[in-house]
C-alpha cells in the first residue's frame, strides 16, 4: 500500500460534509412537509447553509493538498 | 416564431464556425503522410492524462482545440501576446512560440528574447541564447515579465462582456420602445433579472438599500453564469476555475460591504453591545476577521473549487475512454465513459447555475448584514 495521509484526510472531509448535508437536506425535507407553504423560504436557507458547509469543506480540501 | 429566429441564426453561425474550421483543419493533416508516430503527443497512461487535465485547468496563450497524432500539427487560434519587458512593451501573436511551452523556441522581439515556460512568459537577461535551468526546474538566466497578454481566460470574459452587452442592451432598447414584453434574448434575461432582485437582493438587503447594489450583483450574476457555461463548452474555458478571477470577484464583494456598512455595522462589530464588557475585544477581533478574511475567503473558494473540481471530473470521465480500452473494449469503454460524461456534464450545467446563484446570494447576504440599521437598541 503506498499513498499519503492526505488522501485519508480528504476522505474524512467528504464523510464530514456529506454528514452535514445529509443533515441539512433531511431537516429541510421534514419543514418543507410539515409546512408545504414554507418550502421556498426553506430551499433558500438549506442552499445557503449547504454552500457554507461547502465552502468550509472545500477549503479543508485545498489547505489539506 | 419570430421572436427566437435571431439567437437562434447567431447560434447556427457559431456552430458552422466551429465546425468548419475543425473540418478545415482536418483535411489539411490529411495532406502530410505520416511518418513519425510520435510527434504528436498522445495521451495514453494515467499520469499523461493528469498532465493533461491540470494543463487544461490552467490559462494559456492560445486556444488549443485539437492535435493530429498523425502529423503532431496542432489546431486552435493565436492570441495576442502583450508583455511589458525591460525594454518597453512588446505584442506579438502567441503563434510565434509554435505551441512550444519548454521554452526552447526564441521570439526575438527588437532586442528582446522571450521565451514560453509552462505558459509563463519569460525574458533572457542579457547575452543568454537558451534557457538553462537549476535542479528545480526553474530558470537561471531569464525573468518573468509583466504579461498583459489576451490570454485564453481574458477572452473569455470579454466574450462575456459582449453577450451581456449584446443581451441586455437589446433589452433595453426594448423597454426604451415602451414594449412591456422583451423580445428575443430578453425573455430568457428578464425572469433572471426579477430573480435576482425579487428573491436574491430584496429579502437579503431589505426594501429600502437594495436598489443601490442590484448593478454589482446583476453583473457578478451574470458573469459567473455566462462564464460558468462557457466552460463547459469544448473551447476549454476555465474562467471561473483560476483562482485570481475569484478572488477579484471576492475582493469587490468584500469591498462593498465593508465601505457601505452602517454606523450599527460598525458598532456591533467593534464594540458588541449587551455583552460583558471583557468579552466585547474577543468579539471585535473575530467579527474583524470575520468579515474582513473569513468571509471573503469562503467565497472565493467555493466558486474556484466548485469550478475546477467540475472541470476535473468531466474530463476524468471522459479519460476513462482511454483507460479502460483494454478491460471492456473500445465499445464498451466509450459507451460507458460517454453515459458518465453526459451525466456530470447535466449536473455540471446545474451547477453552473447554482455557483453563480450562491455567489450573488452570499454577497448579498454580506451586504445586508453591513447595511443593516437596528431599529430597537440593546
Amino acid at each position: 500500500m503506498t499513498g499519503t495521509l492526505n488522501l485519508i484526510g480528504a476522505g474524512l472531509i467528504v464523510i464530514g460534509g456529506g454528514i452535514g448535508l445529509g443533515q441539512i437536506g433531511g431537516k429541510a425535507m421534514e419543514g418543507i412537509a410539515r409546512q408545504p407553504e414554507a418550502a421556498g423560504k426553506i430551499q433558500t436557507a438549506m442552499i445557503i447553509i449547504g454552500a457554507l458547509l461547502e465552502g468550509l469543506a472545500f477549503g479543508a480540501l485545498i489547505l489539506g493538498k | 416564431m419570430m421572436v427566437a429566429k435571431k439567437p437562434i441564426k447567431l447560434l447556427t453561425a457559431l456552430v458552422l464556425t466551429f465546425f468548419s474550421i475543425a473540418s478545415y483543419a482536418t483535411n489539411d493533416g490529411h495532406g502530410e503522410e505520416n511518418k513519425d508516430p510520435h510527434k504528436g503527443e498522445l495521451v495514453d497512461t494515467p499520469d499523461e492524462i493528469k498532465e493533461y487535465i491540470t494543463h487544461h485547468l490552467k490559462d494559456s496563450h492560445d486556444f488549443h482545440l485539437y492535435t493530429n497524432n498523425k502529423t503532431g500539427k496542432h489546431y486552435g487560434f493565436a492570441l495576442p501576446v502583450i508583455v511589458w519587458t525591460s525594454k518597453g512593451l512588446k505584442t506579438f501573436m502567441s503563434s510565434a512560440f509554435h505551441h512550444d511551452d519548454e521554452g526552447h523556441t526564441i521570439v526575438e522581439k527588437d532586442d528582446v528574447s522571450l521565451v514560453k515556460l509552462h505558459s509563463k512568459i519569460y525574458e533572457l537577461d542579457n547575452g543568454a541564447t537558451s534557457v538553462s535551468f537549476d535542479e528545480h526546474h526553474h530558470p537561471t538566466n531569464a525573468h518573468k515579465v509583466l504579461d498583459f497578454s489576451i490570454t485564453k481566460s481574458v477572452f473569455g470574459m470579454l466574450l462575456a462582456g459582449l453577450l451581456m452587452l449584446l443581451g441586455f442592451g437589446a433589452l433595453a432598447k426594448g423597454y426604451k420602445k415602451g414594449n412591456t414584453i422583451p423580445k428575443g434574448v430578453g425573455r430568457v434575461l428578464e425572469p433572471l433579472v426579477i430573480y435576482v432582485r425579487d428573491d436574491i437582493a430584496r429579502p437579503n438587503i431589505g426594501e429600502k438599500k437594495y436598489r443601490k447594489f442590484m448593478g454589482f450583483l446583476l453583473t457578478v450574476f451574470f458573469f459567473i453564469w455566462i462564464l460558468n457555461l462557457l466552460g463547459l463548452t469544448p473551447l476549454g474555458f476555465n474562467v471561473t476555475g483560476q483562482i485570481a478571477v475569484t478572488v477579484c470577484l471576492a475582493l469587490f464583494t468584500a469591498i462593498i460591504y465593508l465601505f457601505s456598512g452602517s454606523k450599527d455595522f460598525w458598532a456591533h462589530t467593534l464594540w458588541m453591545p449587551g455583552v460583558p464588557v471583557i468579552l466585547r475585544p474577543i468579539l471585535a477581533v473575530i467579527e474583524l476577521v470575520g468579515f474582513v478574511l473569513i468571509k471573503p475567503f469562503s467565497l472565493l473558494v467555493r466558486l474556484f473549487a466548485n469550478m475546477t473540481a467540475g472541470h476535473f471530473v468531466v474530463m476524468s470521465l471522459i479519460a476513462l475512454m482511454i483507460l479502460l480500452k483494454k478491460k471492456f473494449g473500445v465499445v464498451g469503454s466509450t459507451g460507458m465513459s460517454l453515459v458518465l460524461a453526459l451525466f456530470i456534464s447535466v449536473i455540471e450545467i446545474l451547477v453552473a447555475f447554482l455557483q453563480a446563484f450562491i455567489f450573488t446570494m452570499l454577497s448579498s447576504l454580506f451586504i445586508g448584514m453591513a447595511v443593516e440599521e437596528h431599529e430597537e437598541h440593546h
